[in-house]
């Protein structure tokens, strides 16, 4: 089942990489139009797209571009020749660091509350911490952020305003240049994972036997982390799984308030650009994300599930 | 801490407030009249000082810039390129046009043919000698049908590029121009080390800074050339240019101390930066102007009336107020600014009257108007707002102007020269010849007007290869009355260079207006105060 899985994931990327390249070929101008810009005449435009290879055919330069994928290799920018492999390893490694240092709050935070808000379902703090992440969430990610700039970074002085980490950045000062951020992505993905967890969990508390555990007189937490979470995992999992994508492929306007040097800031350049093969790169990584994401969730769903996990 | 004024138009004023304030002239114009400066009371006519670092903020640089300058596509390359390579030529702060790495340029028996004398033990960070062989290959390169240079269009004129031993050049051009040693100040003509006849390499040049590192869309990062053969710049040991897209931000960065320097501060908000403590904010006068190009090769724009009831129906004081919130200078139909040295002073300054407008409606033979304007929010901060403002101005003299807001992408390609009538900008350029031939000329490729002017295209050829400057000027003068009077552009407002300075950073007297970041030379210009 998994290698099936594993297959249908490649062919997602296949199809999806195709629809990049046709989607990116149906935007008005090419790479040719976009780098001469206001100083574009059409004998410099004919001559650049000459140099840039890009008068060739598309299925020419669709094939040649997934020869190299096949091969590991991602090709050049067309904007300045450099190495895509090079500066992606840098820009994949920023991303998933910051996803991973935003998840490492929000995951455990997110779950904690949950199980508070289910143990004292309809008190005043579920009420409370039911307005408080809906807000956050409600709220456009740039506006919390500037919001937490301006109190944590301008006026309190307490972290930079800038992420602007460096290939001779240290992994502590990663971590301090990354943590407002990483703030701001948790307040804005925590109410997800914080509602379904409560939600999962009450769903269960209706249950024949977690009425037998009250009344053989257990303590309200110990049935619910043992009893009743144990059985709440998957849907749990599932939407954790979700938020960490959208950590790794929707942060870009986060990215461009810190100035931080992630995947989507350059996917976005590429775009304006018309940058064919970096816009393709970066695409078939946030593609790839959510397959394998969604093969983990789909795993750990299994684990967490006995009756899965043995199959009679 | 307060604002500091680069301009002409506040020279008498000198009461401002508690705060500190600044004013000098801005520098504009290829040998205008030299602006000078004028400071204020509580400034200090700092000397610059040697070392130290600064670290420079500004909108422009994207992933995919590079380090050649044939493919010159960001603010971010054109300061890097300034500040690693030089060009034979270069426009001082205040407006002169001077040699740089040429000794000495003159013309030959006619304006058809320029000798540069370069500079001999001029040295390449890479230690090899900057030789004739390097400036043809660098200026060579943007010629010829495989060019796809942005200058291509204007160093075409060159025929052939000759040396004469190691240190002399001769270009041969097509046609007479006396301007052309302003063409070979830009950027884009850098000159780079060759070897036989290809560029060795983009990141080494001999300018007064080496690249240390470029991370394309993020920074690049620059130490002074210890042997660098200019002793009246270059004081910082090392310099930092940061690309930040978001103008919140920058400001930030610089509030809290990040960086020393942030370009393109929001004019709405500039005012209040200024108030930080220790912060400035730097007003420098620009020739860059915001244009609405009519093409007067459609309807109703071919007929001259509807044009003039349009130009008359923009309150320009408004959209010099509310859409650059007083950070700019009132436009007149015409591209060259005040400070250009053949800039026309004695046209009247149109304004907005649609009484008057009405009559040329009338003329026009039409009761009302109604027309598109299209535009694009992020071609430069205000344009849709401009727009809308202007259509409610138009209100008055009874033309419906329905403002179409349009995408940034590919704006260019897909809206401007296209549409019949739509917003643009241009940066101004050193020289009147340089403008009207690149935006006016009935022949050029970036003619937004399709205006062809039978008598303007006439002078515009005359003014290349005319000698005597009283001549020159009458000509220039009259094509600047042409393209006000008859031509297709709705220029309502020049807009100044607003940046936000800390309190480390030495600001040079003279700041210059031709480009933004002191004419894209600041980090050889300016220094650290320690």
């Amino acid at each position: 089942m998994l290698a099936q899985r594993i297959l249908l994931g490649l062919l997602t990327l296949f199809a999806i990489s195709l629809i990049i390249f046709l989607a990116v070929s149906m935007l008005p101008g090419d790479a040719a139009e976009a780098i001469l810009g206001q100083a574009a005449t059409p004998e410099t435009v004919a001559a650049l797209r000459r140099q840039l290879g890009l008068d060739l055919p598309p299925h020419i330069r669709y094939l040649d571009w997934l020869g190299g994928i096949l091969q590991g290799d991602f090709g050049t920018s067309i904007g300045n020749g450099r190495e895509i492999n090079e500066v992606l390893g840098t820009r994949v490694y920023n991303t998933i660091f910051l996803a991973l240092f935003a998840a490492s709050i929000a995951v455990p935070l997110a779950l904690f509350c949950g199980i508070l808000a289910a143990l004292y379902r309809n008190s005043l703090y579920d009420r409370t911490v039911n307005v408080v992440t809906l807000s956050s969430i409600s709220t456009p990610e740039f506006f919390v952020a500037y919001i937490l700039l301006l109190l944590i970074s301008v006026k309190a002085g307490w972290l930079p305003s800038l992420s602007n980490v460096r290939l001779d950045t240290t992994f502590t000062e990663h971590l301090e240049k990354t943590l407002l951020p990483a703030l701001v992505l948790t307040l804005v993905s925590m109410a997800h994972m914080m509602r379904m967890t409560r939600a999962a969990i009450i769903n269960l508390l209706a249950n024949a036997y977690i009425e037998m555990a009250a009344l053989k007189g257990m303590k309200r937490f110990r049935i619910i982390v043992h009893h009743a979470l144990p059985n709440a995992w998957a849907p749990i999992v599932n939407v954790v799984v979700i938020n960490l994508a959208y950590l790794i492929v929707g942060v870009i306007v986060v990215e461009v308030v810190f100035v931080y040097p992630g995947l989507g800031q350059y996917l976005v350049d590429a775009v304006q650009r018309r940058d064919m093969p970096v816009v393709q790169a970066c695409c078939l990584i946030f593609a790839a994300t959510y397959v394998i994401l969604n093969l983990i969730a789909d795993i750990l769903s299994i684990l967490t599930n006995p009756r899965l996990l043995h199959p009679k | 801490m307060g604002i500091i004024n680069k301009t002409l138009r506040d020279l008498s004023n000198q009461k401002v407030s508690r705060r500190k304030f600044m004013q000098a002239g801005g520098a504009l114009g290829i040998a205008s009249a030299a602006p000078g400066l004028l400071v204020g009371s509580a400034a200090q006519a700092a000397m610059p000082v040697k070392g130290g670092h600064l670290s420079i903020a500004m909108p422009h640089g994207s992933s995919s810039d590079s380090t050649d300058p044939i493919q010159l596509i960001s603010g971010h390359s054109i300061m890097m390129f300034y500040s690693i390579h030089n060009t034979l030529t270069e426009v001082t702060p205040d407006g002169q046009l001077v040699p740089l790495l040429a000794e000495s340029y003159e013309p030959g028996a006619d304006p058809t043919e320029w000798i540069f004398k370069l500079r001999s033990g001029v040295t390449f960070h890479n230690g090899k000698s900057v030789t004739s062989d390097d400036v043809i290959t660098s200026i060579g390169r943007h010629i010829g049908e495989d060019s796809a240079s942005s200058m291509k269009s204007f160093i075409e004129n060159v025929d052939s590029i000759t040396k004469d031993g190691d240190l002399v050049v001769k270009f041969k051009l097509k046609e007479g121009n006396v301007d052309f040693p302003v063409i070979l100040s830009d950027s884009v003509l850098s000159i780079l080390p060759s070897k036989d006849g290809e560029i060795e390499a983009f990141d080494v040049g001999c300018g007064v800074y080496r690249l240390a590192e470029f991370q394309p869309g993020q920074y690049s990062k620059y130490e002074r050339y210890a042997d660098h053969y200019k002793t009246d710049r270059g004081f910082l040991d090392t310099a930092e240019l940061l690309t930040i897209a978001d103008a919140t931000a920058r400001q930030n960065a610089l509030i809290t101390g990040e960086v020393d320097v942030v370009g393109d501060v929001d004019r709405a908000t500039a005012e209040r930066l200024g108030a930080t403590a220790d912060i400035d904010i730097l007003n420098v006068q620009s020739p860059k102007h915001y244009t609405f190009p009519m093409r007067v090769d459609l309807p109703p724009f071919d007929n001259n009336h509807v044009r003039m009831a349009l130009k008359l129906s923009i309150d320009r004081e408004a959209v010099l107020e509310t859409i650059l919130s007083g950070y700019g200078s009132l436009g007149n139909d015409q591209p060259i600014s005040p400070n250009n040295r053949y800039f026309n002073h004695e046209l009247e300054q149109r304004v907005y009257d649609p009484e008057k407008a009405k009559w040329h409606l009338k003329q026009a033979g039409l009761d009302s108007l109604e027309v598109e304007l299209s535009a694009a929010d992020n071609l430069y901060k205000g344009a849709t707002d401009t727009a809308v403002l202007y259509s409610e101005h138009a209100k008055a003299s009874g033309i419906n102007i329905i403002p179409n807001q349009v995408p940034d992408d590919g704006y260019w390609k897909d809206v401007w020269l296209q549409h019949p009538w739509c917003a643009s900008y241009w940066s101004g350029r050193p020289t009147e010849d340089w403008m009207f031939t690149q935006a006016y000329s009935g022949s050029s490729n970036w003619n937004e007007t399709y205006w062809k002017n039978e008598r303007f295209d006439e002078l515009l050829v005359a003014a290349k290869s005319e000698l005597d400057e009283d001549k020159r000027r009458q000509m220039y003068w009259e094509m600047q009355a042409l393209v006000r009077d008859d031509g297709g552009a709705v220029i309502a407002s020049f807009a100044n260079h607003v940046s936000g300075v800390s309190s480390r950073a030495g600001i040079p007297e003279v700041v210059a207006g031709n480009w933004n970041y002191d004419g894209y030379k600041l980090i050889e210009r300016w220094w650290n105060k320690g």
